[in-house]
């Protein structure tokens, strides 16, 4: 057979021929497709519930709402709003150094038996229900608690957040943060201990190389690496915190006002626990009065999320990942 | 160990069996005898009832509902316990064979119409559950205290921080009280025991209590709880608590006797039925509409003046003759001293007194 060779080409390049595409190929392509669109199609239905179903409380006159009872509806959700917030802060600020120091734990410091013997009992936190969390939190770790409140009050009483009469019963925001942080404890672990665990271990041995202790090795190493993923998680668990609804209306004294006093009866009430204390018995354009502030909430989950995401492209270009 | 594939199947098969084995037809709860011996219910009533309401009645509800389906094996009783407003929506909306309601529909409601579940806009309101709310109280040592109203009132209102008050030493003499400070406790969830409770308040201490009756409790200051148990749990957990839960479920916790008159009256279940039978009928409504006008403040002497009163509510006129009869013998059952026993050993209510029962036989006789 003879071939024929061209010195130059007489004719443009020909396109690169398409990639060939089994069924297999076609199958998963449009599966992930379709999951990825049925997920926002939930999400968009969702908005679109929320906010169809807020419209009647939102555009009639509030005197005429049995929850609302006269007030605008910013007026009767501000303080609803300072009360999510505050709540999952706290939470976050106690979960989130410890189970950073968890994964780290697991990750890096134990050995590797005992390593996995402790994911496991971590991700078995995640399995106890949350009605569980709220009655072993109103029953019994309020009552517990409450002797150290009445110390804190009575030596750290100057400090703004300790300050007021001290809860006779111990179910205040402060116990309401810790069991929030026990629930959300397991998913930052969880996420933290993986995203570590990929760390490369040639920048791991590079900065051990160099002469830099295990801990330094974690900060210049793994830290900048994990960036994205310990926010990930945060958020997560932020997300959870925000929406738990059972375990914080049980243990929590919710009287809906705006308070950063941490140790007294008098609590502000998260957004769930207000829906689901008033849900029952409320009736027409009060359930959608109610829903309303699910809507407020979805907004205020959102806007976190989004705010949290900025701040870590801010800083992606320093990330370790690049 | 392997098995076989008959063997997988047979085990399967086996599972399964016992399984749906639990899905046997409605028999009624445990703990009420026999559930349905064909021969001993000569009751000819059959069909489905469907009813919502007042969650305050389930407990009752749930042991009439046994009790009136073992008598009558061909009927159905479907309550659910959605809270009295939903439950009102819901008898304006139609479906309902009748409801449950902590308060009656008031007159203008009625005037307005439109009963959905009815042939016409007239309909039967009858009480059928009495139920007294404790002041409960958790002070070691202490089982009882006497407590006039405007005490009570300055207590839960926050002008009475100490439970060594003059003001509470004063009818306590015979009781050492502690140096303690007192942590009232009240319902965060809006309920019908708060609207009876600040009710009471407001009728016998306007002064002490410048608060309107409402459902839900007006003050920010104390502790809530989510529920009667929570209320009931709260004060259990703390010391030096205080605070006002259904009477049922007060357990072995201090309670308040009230002051009536000149005397203070423990809550019992007799002295909360007096409280009913010795008040007025509400003015300007029909003959099948039996409103109580309960006036805590007007409170006969021996009687419990803080006292829950659930209606049971249902049309005078149903398109269909069967559901008529059907819901005349629930309610002929319900309000009878035998389904009031019923409901008193269930839920802790106070039985209707005979003169009030005949008054309800009158008006259920307007049913279909």
């Amino acid at each position: 057979m003879s071939t024929r060779t061209d010195s130059a080409p007489t004719t443009a390049p020909t396109a690169a021929p398409p990639a060939k595409r089994r069924l297999g190929d076609v199958v998963f392509s449009g599966t992930a497709l379709g999951a990825g669109i049925l997920i926002l199609g939930i999400l968009v239905a969702v908005t679109v519930f929320l906010i169809a179903q807020s419209l009647p409380a939102l555009t009639e006159d509030p005197a005429e709402n049995p929850i609302l009872k006269g007030e605008s509806f910013l007026a009767y959700v501000g303080p609803l709003v300072f009360g999510t917030i505050w709540a999952a802060l706290l939470a976050l600020a106690i979960a989130a150094p410890l189970s950073i120091g968890i994964a780290l734990f697991i990750s890096h410091y134990a050995p590797r038996r005992l390593a996995a013997l402790l994911g496991y009992i971590i991700d078995l936190l995640a399995a106890i229900p949350s009605v569980v969390f709220g009655l072993w939190g109103a029953l019994t770790f309020a009552g517990y608690l409450q002797p150290f409140y009445v110390w804190l009050n009575a030596n750290l009483g100057w400090f703004p957040l300790f300050s007021g009469p001290v809860s006779a019963t111990g179910r205040t925001i402060l116990t309401a943060a810790l069991v929030l942080a026990v629930m959300i404890l397991p998913i930052m672990t969880a996420i933290c201990r993986e995203v570590f665990l990929q760390t490369p271990k040639l920048h791991e041995e590079a900065a051990l190389a160099l002469g830099s202790t295990r801990w330094e090795m974690i900060r210049m190493a793994v830290f900048p690496f994990a960036r994205g993923g310990m926010v990930s998680a945060a958020m997560l668990a932020l997300g959870r915190a925000l929406g738990e609804t059972m375990a914080v209306t049980m243990v929590l004294s919710a009287s809906g006002v705006v308070s950063f006093q941490v140790l007294t009866s008098t609590n502000p009430t998260p957004i769930p626990a207000n829906i689901a204390l008033k849900f029952g018995e409320a009736h027409g354009t009060g359930v959608n009065a109610l829903i309303a502030t699910g809507l407020i909430l979805f907004i205020v989950t959102f806007a976190v999320n989004a705010f949290a995401r900025w701040i870590v492209n801010r800083r992606a270009e320093f990330s370790g990942a690049n | 160990m392997k098995l076989t594939r008959i063997a997988q199947l047979g085990a399967v098969a086996a599972i399964a069996a016992l399984a749906l084995t639990g899905c046997a037809a409605n028999e009624g709860t445990p703990g009420n005898g026999s559930s349905g011996n064909p021969s001993e219910s000569g009751s000819a009533l059959s069909g489905t009832l469907n009813a919502t309401g007042a969650s305050s009645q389930d407990a009752a509800q749930q042991a009439w509902v046994a009790a009136f389906q073992t008598a009558n094996n061909g009927v159905t009783v479907n309550y659910q316990a959605t809270g009295s407003g939903v439950g009102r929506d819901n008898f304006l909306a139609g479906g309902q064979s009748f409801i449950g309601s902590d308060r009656a529909f008031d007159v203008e409601e009625i005037a307005a119409g439109g009963f959905g579940s009815c042939a016409s806009d007239a309909i039967v309101e009858v009480p059928a559950y009495i139920s007294p709310v404790a002041i409960i109280f958790n002070l070691d040592g202490v089982d009882s205290l006497n407590l006039d109203a405007t005490t009570i009132a300055q207590i839960f209102n926050g002008d009475i921080t100490n439970w060594n008050d003059p003001a509470i030493a004063a009818d306590n003499a015979d009781v050492t009280l502690p140096d303690l400070a007192i942590s009232p406790v009240h319902r965060s969830d809006p309920s019908g025991t708060s609207d009876i409770f600040t009710g009471y308040l407001e009728a016998v201490a306007p002064d002490a209590w410048p608060h309107e009756a409402s459902d839900e409790w007006p003050l920010s200051s104390g502790e809530a709880a989510q529920g009667t148990s929570g209320v009931v749990a709260a004060v259990t957990s703390g010391s030096g608590t205080i605070g006002y839960a259904d009477a049922s479920q007060a357990g072995d916790l201090g309670t308040v006797a009230v002051k009536v008159g000149e005397e203070f009256v423990p809550y019992s279940s007799e002295a909360a039925a007096a409280l009913v039978e010795a008040s007025p009928l509400a003015e300007g409504r029909s003959e099948g509409d039996l409103v109580f006008d309960i006036d805590p403040a007007a409170a006969p002497a021996g009687s419990y003046p803080i006292a829950l009163v659930s209606y049971l509510i249902a049309c005078e006129e149903y398109e269909d003759a069967a559901t008529a009869e059907l819901v005349q013998a629930y309610f002929t059952y319900v309000t009878s001293a035998e389904g009031q026993q019923v409901a008193a050993e269930a839920a802790g209510s106070a039985p209707l007194t005979d003169t009030v029962r005949e008054q309800i036989t009158a008006a259920l006789e307007l049913i279909g």
